[in-house]
């Protein structure tokens, strides 16, 4: 299979979806003159005019309440945040406009809108530009939230958002814009909701996404070579959460662990790790281990910033204790 | 005066349609038989009525949670509004919205909005849609002088002015936000004075007399609709009610509230000038008011008798495709 990076798999779902439905427009700050900070729009105006692809005013509210009164008029548009951080300029139109008037309207409309947000640390960009904010958003009813973590999942999870009724944020990590990997030919969709099992194990069962899940495939081969058969679930979606997945899979390993580079406090994690105990306490064999970041927000310094980042080895020592 | 009786029986049916409605809707609720809270348009009708005369069924509008009025004027119906207010099944919402949330797609009323300052960009991206589909659609955004000191107010007039889109920003100065008087919050008299800053067209309009909104929002409307770009219309008026049913206004005497009424009432300014000019008849605009009124009636009995939502309503509408 033919290998792109992370960002041109994202830039052929762009380029594919607007080809085939019209309605289909992109906005955001630097997009169509820059071409976006990681180039993940380029080439985009030149192909489909700058009436499709447009440089928006520094005015997040009006990018995102703009996208949902584009959706209510039948437009299906895409949004970019330019940084997931600045997703907290604009909450109001994300979590009271986007996400319920479908809802508190009885069904009257559809929004459709796609908010790309690249979120993740990347190269001490410091506690305002490097966050994962991800789980804020399974909070809200009525929004969707995926986190693709390599490239073919990132053609298809923006192309499945792109088409869906629903609106959805996309979470994209920054240090995943470079990364290659296989994408399929065609149209390739992945639905939103499904989770992957991308290493089957029967020792425990270990749920992550986006850029994270990189550093469980690593812990995993150091443990495989331990003896150790860790099960890696990559969750693609995390609202809502496959948790026919998970429950499948810890009903083999009885154990159970969920990483996440956001702050474990109140993360994807904890939602994970509490559901899982309410309903399938008797498949385990041990507590859950939950591992995120400290509860500190991201320092500048390379010095301590690595010390908020989840490594393989952390994941390694954490796994081979939860089997012990 | 250039307008046909029937135009004028037209105006007259939708101002004393929302008069009475909104005369109602109090009484039913000092009654103790609405859920909620509700919000009265009373006083302010010319405005809504006299921008929505120059608007087709095919043009949107946004409103704010002061929004009867609006919907009434954009060719809402009085009986799912009705039901909608008494949370019923067969309110516009399916009783899921209630008084802040009505809205009616099928004549472009792309909702009411409980967060003040929340649909500039909605009018803003629907407005985008429109001048992306070259449709010469019109959107109008609805919102009062508490509103124009949201942020959202720079970010969407800033971005429609930047961006030529067919859209108008009505400003319902009311002189009341909630219960702060205009000046103590405001540093000039004119919120219209502001359109200076985003090189748009500024407009104050004696918001109380219906013939003055119709001229200065068919300019602005027509403009719009030539691709001209926005308008900022400040409609001076008076909140006759208080900020919300049941609303002690301890703010202000009964006296200064009489007084704007017995001078500014706008349905009185409508009578005097049609019935001076000899193009209706008292009787003509009596007998209107009558048949307004047993409608309003008609809807209120309907509402009683009509079922609360079904418990299985409770998660319908949240998202178009399934999620458990």
């Amino acid at each position: 299979m033919r290998e792109i990076t992370f960002s041109e798999a994202t830039l052929e779902a762009m380029a594919e979806e607007m080809e085939r439905d019209a309605r289909v427009f992109v906005m955001g700050e630097d997009i169509a003159r820059q071409g976006g900070i990681f180039g993940q729009f380029k080439g985009l105006p030149q192909r489909f005019g700058t009436d499709r692809v447009l440089d928006t005013p520094i005015s997040e509210t009006a990018i995102v309440g703009a996208g949902v009164g584009a959706a209510l008029a039948g437009m299906r548009p895409v949004v970019d945040m330019h940084f997931a951080d600045f997703i907290t300029v604009c909450m109001d139109e994300v979590v009271n406009q986007m996400a319920k008037i479908r809802y508190m309207f009885g069904g009257q409309c559809t929004v459709p809108v796609v908010l790309r947000a690249p979120d993740g640390i990347i190269r001490s960009a410091a506690a305002q530009h490097s966050q994962s904010l991800e789980s804020w958003f399974l909070h809200v009813p009525g929004l969707k939230v995926v986190v693709p973590s390599n490239p073919a999942d990132a053609k298809g999870l923006l192309k499945a958002a792109i088409r869906s009724d629903d609106p959805v944020l996309y979470f994209e990590h920054k240090a995943l814009f470079p990364t290659k990997g296989p994408v399929p030919d065609g149209d390739h969709l992945v639905p939103i909701g499904k989770a992957n099992i991308v290493r089957p194990g029967r020792d425990l069962t270990i749920v992550s996404y986006s850029m994270m899940l990189h550093r469980v495939l690593e812990a995993a081969d150091k443990l495989a070579g331990q003896g150790i058969e860790a099960e890696v679930i990559d969750l693609r979606t995390i609202s809502p959460i496959d948790f026919d997945a998970i429950y499948a899979s810890i009903a083999k390993t009885h154990r159970l662990m969920i990483v996440h580079e956001a702050v474990k406090t109140g993360g994807v994690g904890a939602e994970i790790a509490a559901r899982a105990a309410e309903e399938n306490l008797d498949l385990l064999d041990a507590p859950i281990v939950r591992i995120g970041a400290p509860y500190v927000p991201i320092p500048f310094s390379p010095n301590l910033e690595k010390l908020v980042k989840i490594t393989a080895d952390d994941v390694a020592l954490a796994a081979k204790k939860l089997c012990n | 005066m250039k307008h046909d009786a029937e135009f004028l029986r037209h105006l007259y049916r939708r101002m004393i349609s929302i008069r009475l409605f909104e005369e109602k809707i109090g009484e039913l609720f000092l009654g103790g038989e609405l859920p909620g809270f509700v919000h009265l348009y009373v006083g302010e009708e010319a405005i809504a009525v006299g921008v929505c005369a120059s608007l087709t069924d095919q043009d949107y509008i946004t409103s704010t949670h002061r929004g009867h009025g609006h919907c009434i004027a954009k060719g809402a119906k009085i009986g799912p509004m009705m039901a909608e207010i008494f949370g019923k099944q067969t309110g516009y919402c399916k009783g899921k919205g209630g008084s802040m949330h009505i809205a009616d797609f099928s004549v472009g009323m792309l909702g009411a909005n409980g967060v003040v300052g929340g649909g500039y960009n909605l009018a803003v991206g629907a407005a985008l849609a429109a001048k992306m589909r070259k449709s010469g659609q019109v959107a109008v955004c609805f919102f009062g002088d508490g509103a124009s000191n949201r942020g959202t107010f720079h970010e969407g007039i800033n971005m429609a002015a930047a961006w030529k889109l067919p859209v108008v920003f009505v400003n319902e100065n009311n002189q009341w936000a909630s219960t702060t008087p205009y000046r103590t919050t405001n540093n000039i008299e004119d919120i219209a004075d502001r359109a200076k800053g985003y090189g748009i067209p500024g407009v104050v309009v004696d918001g109380n007399d219906i013939f003055a909104v119709l001229e200065t929002a068919k300019a602005a409307i027509d403009r719009a609709r030539a691709g001209e770009g926005p308008t900022l219309i400040e409609a001076k008026t008076y909140r006759i009610k208080g900020h919300f049913v049941g609303d002690p206004e301890m703010y202000r005497t009964k006296a200064e509230v009489q007084k704007h009424f017995d001078e500014n009432d706008p349905l009185k300014n409508f009578a005097h000038k049609v019935i001076g000019a000899k193009l209706l008849k008292q009787a003509d605009l009596d007998a209107i008011a009558s048949e307004t009124a047993r409608e309003i009636e008609q809807a209120v009995g309907e509402a009683r008798q009509a079922p609360y939502p079904d418990e299985a309503e409770l998660f319908a509408d949240l998202y178009v495709e399934g999620v458990k």
